[in-house]
């Protein structure tokens, strides 16, 4: 398969990108997308160009280090799926594809595709955990938890802190990351302790490192790679609100 | 001779006295403590952020040390833990079946083919129940039977069912647990965590570790960090053969370069190659992602009875269907071991029975326990996996069978430690899968995340303290030091001379090489002949990526290519280092199979007489030298691996 692409490009956080024109040729339809890039790649090294950098790691959808947005969506067309899980045989031969990196005010750029998302690590740092020092736990089948309730504060927890939520909403908020953390802990009886205090601090947390109000436009769920709910958000304004 | 052998020396295991239940309450019982307000006045530096790495950051910081936290990702919650899917093992024997710490260490030790310390191996079964407890208190949300109690599933290598289990993402959920904690110590100023930061330099004083050197790899910028202790939870390095189940980041250079000052390396070629990932299907894959092993308690393994089978895997009927590790292996059937799967694979498929468009695959066929369970319970087993499965081929797995094929995913290899975790350097501790200690030649399936673990939480916040306190009180880290401006200068230099090779070829076809060379020669199987092949051709490689190598730009900034460059420059030496040891055991134990040493049904044949030991290298000019710690069987007897 062949393919047009337009790749935004920006040198450092400083200066100004823009979209620059490439091509790439051959590529075998269960090339992944990142696969794809890696070729490209390849060739612009070869050339005697600078490579285009991006993130990624595990490349099986679980660390969350990849996110692209792609022909204007996060992680590309396919629901429910990271970028690195995404391969060209979801693409036409010849199309041209908008690649960019996932934008929002508290996600600067760092340089082409790779932004900064440390903020979300400072949303956890904040309260998003359950505080047991190691020793203290209590022999693990004492609490009965039914297997319902485990898996609803699973689905929460499945979240794989690629950003894809922040990128996706027009506010720039974090309220789907937030909530996710906030529903899980919540949802289990050994986090019910600290939720009030949880609850407060993460969502304070977040109003200040930058990221936007939810306005409830359910963007963030579409585009979450893990498919979290928006009732998890209603969980978080609920219990912050009471 | 590619190697020296030092047989004057005799390594210091430091195994308690007593009886092997008591072992490790004698230590604790004798350990030195550091008291609560002196502990703030030590500085421990942790390198990775998996899950003995932030296990051990976050359990020394709540101890009240002062941990330094450092990750190349981009986020300590992105360690490659994160992508264990199938479980952890523990000895709570909730199911009644008849499970002990004894079983569970018997298992370990003979999973391992009897090449790992009896004490060790003891311990780790002995605080894997205490694990399950803290998880579960930290929110981690292991599978629960309908009566609300917690559910386990049974893997490799074992008779009972004592693998406790978050879907098929217990991995990343023991990891977000970990992690939490040590942002939990990061918001009370006890870690300071650095991501994007690599390790490029161990620095030692009069052979005791100091501190460490790192770049930031958003600015190019390098700095100094001094400590009273140095703790590498750096994972493995299976990526070395370039196509691997492992993140496209890990890597084997904080270990390689902490051997170069002196650590020892051990059994560096012992390397699992798992048996239910996704086969090779062109030039273009840059991993090979692991499908988990839970896969086998309900999946078929089978290939067709004749070779090039061209029929469709739903049109051949049973009578032409060989499910050869139920034939070979009628007591384990389908969850023999990963080394023997693996192997039996490979058997099957050189033999001409494999399958796929590249032949390459065997069937793991899920059509029995549809039948007999119903689609609705395999979708709640595994429903994660076969989607992620038809995301990645296109396939619908509850229609046609899974296509698996081997790949490389776990070093049970690494830096030699002693019984307290400490390497041959004095302040330097090695945890979870970068340490040799536990899964001697093989390693059972869900123990990776438990060693990880009990390291991390259990065991080095008791064996730490035990050194720091004969410190002297007056130490203070300094990075002012000769030997920090030796090392500053001489990674400069490197990382300098790595941008200016300006040759033709790119960072990963050198590493594409060196995989195939390693798969071909240094993996499944391996003989005399091959390895010395592998040697010479790895030492021409390393020559020609010197000479050949491009990277664009400098080494100011973010440079990808730079990062790559210093891990596979690592790569090439430990690649040979791996064939040498290889070479130098005349024996088949555990994943190391010498195709001259097997019995006559194709087994790996173990020579205890001869290799009952753990071999230890020391870096040597101009070769490795070898050193041999001996194995003491004083508990059990080694007994030819059996699950027939």
């Amino acid at each position: 398969m062949n393919f047009k692409l337009k790749i935004w490009r920006q040198e450092n956080p400083k200066t100004k990108g823009k979209l620059v024109d490439y091509e790439v040729k051959d590529i075998s339809a269960d090339t992944s997308f990142l696969e794809m890039l890696d070729q490209l790649n390849e060739t612009l090294i070869l050339r005697g160009e600078n490579p285009v950098s991006f993130d990624s790691d595990c490349r099986e959808g679980i660390c969350g280090q990849c996110g692209l947005f792609i022909n204007g969506r996060a992680h590309g067309p396919l629901d429910q799926t990271s970028t690195c899980q995404l391969h060209m045989r979801s693409f036409k031969d010849g199309e041209t594809i908008y690649v960019e990196p996932f934008r929002s005010s508290a996600f600067p750029i760092k340089k082409d595709l790779r932004v900064d998302r440390q903020a979300l690590d400072n949303i956890i740092a904040s309260g998003g955990y359950i505080s047991v020092s190691t020793g203290q736990a209590p022999e693990a089948n004492q609490t009965r938890i039914s297997s319902d309730e485990v898996e609803s504060a699973f689905d929460a927890a499945s979240c794989i802190g690629c950003g894809a939520c922040v990128a996706s909403c027009k506010n720039g908020s974090a309220a789907l990351f937030t909530a996710a953390k906030i529903s899980h802990l919540f949802q289990l009886p050994q986090g019910k302790i600290e939720h009030k205090k949880r609850t407060q601090n993460m969502v304070k947390a977040m109003d200040q490192l930058g990221f936007g109000a939810c306005s409830n436009t359910g963007a963030c769920e579409v585009e979450c790679p893990q498919g979290i709910s928006i009732r998890h958000i209603a969980l978080m304004n609920k219990e912050y609100w009471k | 001779m590619y190697f020296s052998t030092d047989t004057a020396t005799t390594p210091l295991a430091k195994i308690p006295e007593g009886d092997l239940k008591d072992k490790w309450s004698n230590f604790k019982t004798q350990a030195r403590l550091v008291s609560p307000n002196n502990r703030k006045n030590y500085r421990i530096l942790v390198i990775g952020t998996g899950l003995s790495g932030a296990s051990a950051a976050a359990s020394l910081a709540e101890l009240g040390y002062q941990v330094t936290s450092f990750c190349f990702q981009d986020s300590p919650r992105r360690a490659h833990s994160v992508a264990a899917q199938g479980g952890v093992n523990a000895m709570k024997n909730y199911k009644n079946d008849g499970d002990s710490v004894f079983r569970m260490f018997y298992d370990t030790l003979k999973g391992g083919d009897f090449r790992s310390r009896e004490a060790n191996v003891y311990r780790l079964a002995e605080c894997s129940a205490s694990l399950i407890d803290q998880a579960v208190a930290q929110g981690v949300p292991f599978a629960r039977e309908y009566s609300g109690y917690l559910s386990n599933r049974s893997f490799g290598g074992v008779q009972v069912s004592r693998t406790f289990y978050a879907r098929g993402q217990t991995g990343q959920q023991l990891l977000l647990g970990a992690y939490q904690a040590m942002m939990r110590q990061v918001h009370l100023g006890k870690v300071t965590c650095y991501s994007r930061h690599e390790m490029l330099d161990l620095v030692t004083e009069n052979g005791v570790a100091k501190g460490i050197l790192v770049r930031n790899l958003d600015t190019g910028e390098i700095s100094r960090h001094g400590a009273h202790a140095v703790v590498l939870a750096t994972g493995g390095f299976g990526k070395i053969y370039y196509l691997s189940t492992l993140a496209m980041g890990c890597n084997g250079s904080a270990i390689w370069r902490a051997h170069k000052k002196g650590a020892w390396a051990s059994c560096p070629s012992w390397t699992q190659i798992h048996p239910t990932c996704l086969p090779q299907s062109g030039n273009h894959q840059s991993k090979l992602t692991l499908m988990s092993e839970s896969l086998r308690n309900d999946g078929r393994i089978w290939t067709p009875r004749v070779k090039n089978e061209n029929r469709k895997p739903q049109d051949i009927p049973e009578e032409d269907r060989d499910y050869y590790l139920e034939r070979r292996y009628p007591s384990f059937g389908n969850l023999a071991p990963r080394d023997i799967a693996s192997r039996a694979a490979k058997e099957r498929i050189d033999a001409g029975h494999g399958v796929g468009p590249l032949k390459n695959a065997v069937y793991l066929d899920f059509k029995d326990a549809i039948a007999n369970q119903g689609k609705e319970t395999i979708v709640k087993k595994y429903g994660n996996l076969f989607t992620m499965y038809e995301k990645i081929t296109g396939i619908n797995a509850y229609e046609q069978p899974m296509m698996i094929s081997p790949a490389a995913h776990f070093s049970m290899g690494g830096l030699w430690v002693d019984y307290e975790l400490s390497s041959s350097i004095s302040g330097l501790y090695v945890i979870g899968e970068a340490n040799f200690s536990d899964h001697g030649a093989n390693r059972l399936g869900a123990n990776s995340l438990l060693q990880a673990c009990v390291d991390g939480y259990y065991i080095l916040p008791q064996t730490l303290p035990h050194y720091l306190a004969q410190l002297s009180k007056s130490e203070k880290p300094d990075t002012n030091t000769a030997a920090f401006e030796e090392s500053e200068n001489q990674m400069r230099t490197q990382l300098r001379e790595l941008c200016q090779i300006n040759g033709s070829k790119t960072v990963d076809h050198f590493h594409r090489e060196l995989g195939k060379i390693l798969y071909d020669k240094c993996g499944l199987s391996r003989t005399e002949k091959g390895l010395t092949a592998a040697i010479e051709a790895i030492r021409s490689l390393r020559q020609e990526f010197y000479q050949d190598l491009k990277i664009p730009q400098n080494e100011n900034g973010i440079n990808e290519e730079l990062e790559k460059a210093g891990r596979v420059a690592d790569y090439l030496e430990i690649g040979e280092l791996m064939c040498i040891d290889a070479l130098s055991r005349e024996e088949s134990c555990g994943a190391h199979f010498r195709e001259e040493y097997q019995t006559a049904d194709g087994e790996a044949k173990r020579n205890d007489r001869d290799y009952a030991f753990i071999s230890c290298w020391k870096s040597g000019d101009p070769s490795p030298v070898l050193i041999k710690e001996p194995l003491h069987f004083e508990f059990t007897k080694p007994t030819e691996r059996s699950y027939k």
